[in-house]
């Protein structure tokens, strides 16, 4: 389970969360791209979470797909 | 090709066994080729062995990364079964139900397809209705499935709990007779085997790291861990990697890539004859010819090319396999593992030719395509061979995320496995 850190709350448990998508999606493309299109990166991923059974905020953050570890910011913001 | 058989295995028996030789062989790659399958799960080296066996193509080569069937083929928990709602899905799965009843004996490799059973359950009176929609769906295209009462859910297995007093309780469920398991270590191994006979090369350690495209915007070669490789004809077979593939050609997915994972009991006695799945509770589980419960758990809520996953999923579906089967409750786990599986935004596969000319893509089986690996790779050999879907793969496409053709099926039973 991945601990994730809340940017209101702090680290708490995955279960706590729910994922939201890619933190950035093309909206200047077709609605395709926007809609169905994924990078689908092997390595650092921009990401939403909510803290859907905490404080119910959105944010972005970072994630290596490959050993799941959150990366230090910047994120651009959602 | 040492022919299998019950001689032959008498034979050897009486030479001490050493007459054996290796199934395959281990090619150096050649510099060109007239096609080249990337990923040697089931679905790449059963393409292969189409392209040999009905398209006459035998200058070509499947590029694995790994090892054969390291990938999804050799994690799955090997349910096979046809009974999807929706006509395109139906006529999809059945025809790969179709090959798998002739498949030991197409291949002379026993991949040890059991029909034995597979039984969705319902708990919730939506569950009902949907259980006896796919039916009636079902029947109006030839793929059998019919409705039990949970009395007759327990008959057909024992071991099921049908107590009024479940937090979910079995309300009915609708059976597949012809569905069930396969081996599936033995498909990807047949396929293999029966490919190199045709002179198919197989070539293993070998990552695909870049597709060349000439000045036309067609493939030209691929650059592999072991050298360039010309060739007009790629069929990416890569499961949970397809993106990162595809996006050598310049190619865009419709596809984000989970962690799927699946665990197995101690082996005991048999105990379970036929395979259960609920979607509601989230469990499913059949009993291996080794005596081992087998049983497959959620994928995690984010993408992740990790190859395992987190401890709480596996959890959920065992919360949910207890209450079904008490009697299992006091069994020990032996294995738990992880395979990354590639999905689609409907939950449906792509079978397909691609924008680039010649880079054809057979992708998007996410958490259910072990059942498909007979069907789907014949049909993407006889897209690849004529530079044209076949009527049954044709709605399968990339296009039909532009066009809003989409088929359903996450909409219709939210779990496909
Ligand atoms: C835990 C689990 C349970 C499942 N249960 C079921 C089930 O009960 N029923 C069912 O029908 N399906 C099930 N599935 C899904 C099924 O396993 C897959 O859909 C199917 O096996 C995919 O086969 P494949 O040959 O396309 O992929 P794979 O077997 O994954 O083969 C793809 C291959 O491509 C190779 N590759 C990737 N990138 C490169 C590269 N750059 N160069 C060269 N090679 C590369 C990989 O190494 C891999 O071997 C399950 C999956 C998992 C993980
Ligand atoms: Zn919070």
């Amino acid at each position: 389970m991945l601990l994730i850190h809340c940017p209101w709350c702090g680290p708490r448990a995955e279960i706590e969360f729910s994922y939201a998508g890619p933190a950035q999606l093309r909206r200047d493309g077709a609605l395709e791209d926007l809609l169905y299109l994924r990078d689908n990166p092997k390595g650092r991923h921009e990401e939403r979470w909510r803290h859907a059974h905490g404080c119910g905020q959105f944010f972005a953050t970072a994630r290596d797909t490959v050993s799941d570890f959150f990366l230090p910011p910047p994120v651009a913001k959602p | 090709m040492q022919r299998f058989s019950a001689w032959t295995l008498l034979r050897e028996a009486f030479g001490g066994h050493r007459g054996w030789r290796p199934q395959w062989r281990a090619p150096e790659p050649k510099p060109a080729y007239d096609a080249v399958i990337i990923g040697g799960g089931g679905h790449g080296l059963a393409t292969a062995y189409y392209l040999a066996s009905e398209h006459g193509l035998r200058n070509i080569a499947v590029l694995e990364r790994g090892w054969l069937g390291g990938g999804n083929t050799g994690r799955n928990t090997t349910i096979i079964r046809s009974n999807y709602l929706f006509d395109e899905s139906a006529a999809l799965y059945d025809h790969s139900v179709k090959l798998w009843e002739g498949l030991s004996q197409a291949l002379n490799y026993n991949v040890m397809f059991s029909q034995r059973g597979v039984m969705l359950l319902a708990h919730t009176l939506h569950d009902v209705h949907s259980a006896k929609r796919h039916i009636h769906a079902n029947r109006l295209n030839g793929v059998d499935n019919e409705w039990l009462t949970p009395a007759q859910a327990k008959a057909f297995c024992p071991p099921l709990n049908i107590a009024a007093n479940m937090r979910y309780p079995v309300l009915g469920a609708a059976l597949q007779r012809r569905g069930g398991v396969a081996r599936h270590d033995a498909v990807a191994w047949g396929f293999a085997r029966a490919a190199d006979a045709l002179g198919v090369d197989i070539i293993q350690n070998c990552a695909v790291t870049a597709i060349r495209r000439d000045a036309s915007g067609a493939v030209s070669a691929v650059e592999t861990t072991r050298g360039d490789i010309r060739t007009r004809k790629i069929g990416v077979a890569a499961a949970g990697h397809t993106s990162l593939v595809m996006a050598m050609a310049g190619v865009r997915m419709p596809l984000e890539s989970y962690p799927l994972q699946a665990l197995v009991s101690e082996p005991v006695k048999p105990v379970f004859p036929c395979v259960v799945m609920s979607n509601t509770v989230h469990a499913y589980i059949s009993q291996s010819d080794k005596g081992e419960l087998v049983i497959g758990a959620g994928t995690d809520a984010y993408p992740s090319y990790s190859q395992r996953g987190g401890l709480q999923v596996n959890m959920h579906t065992l919360d949910a396999i207890c209450e079904l089967f008490p009697a299992f409750r006091r069994l020990r786990m032996l294995r738990n593992w992880g395979g990354i599986v590639d999905v689609t935004p409907d939950r449906s596969p792509i079978i397909a030719r691609t924008a680039v000319p010649g880079l054809y893509v057979n992708c998007g089986w996410g958490t259910g395509g072990f059942k498909a690996t007979p069907g789907a790779a014949h049909l993407f050999a006889w897209t690849m061979a004529q530079d044209a879907p076949h009527p049954i793969n044709a709605p399968f496409t990339i296009e039909r995320f532009r066009d809003g053709r989409l088929i359903d099926e996450n909409a219709a039973a939210a779990v496909v496995h």
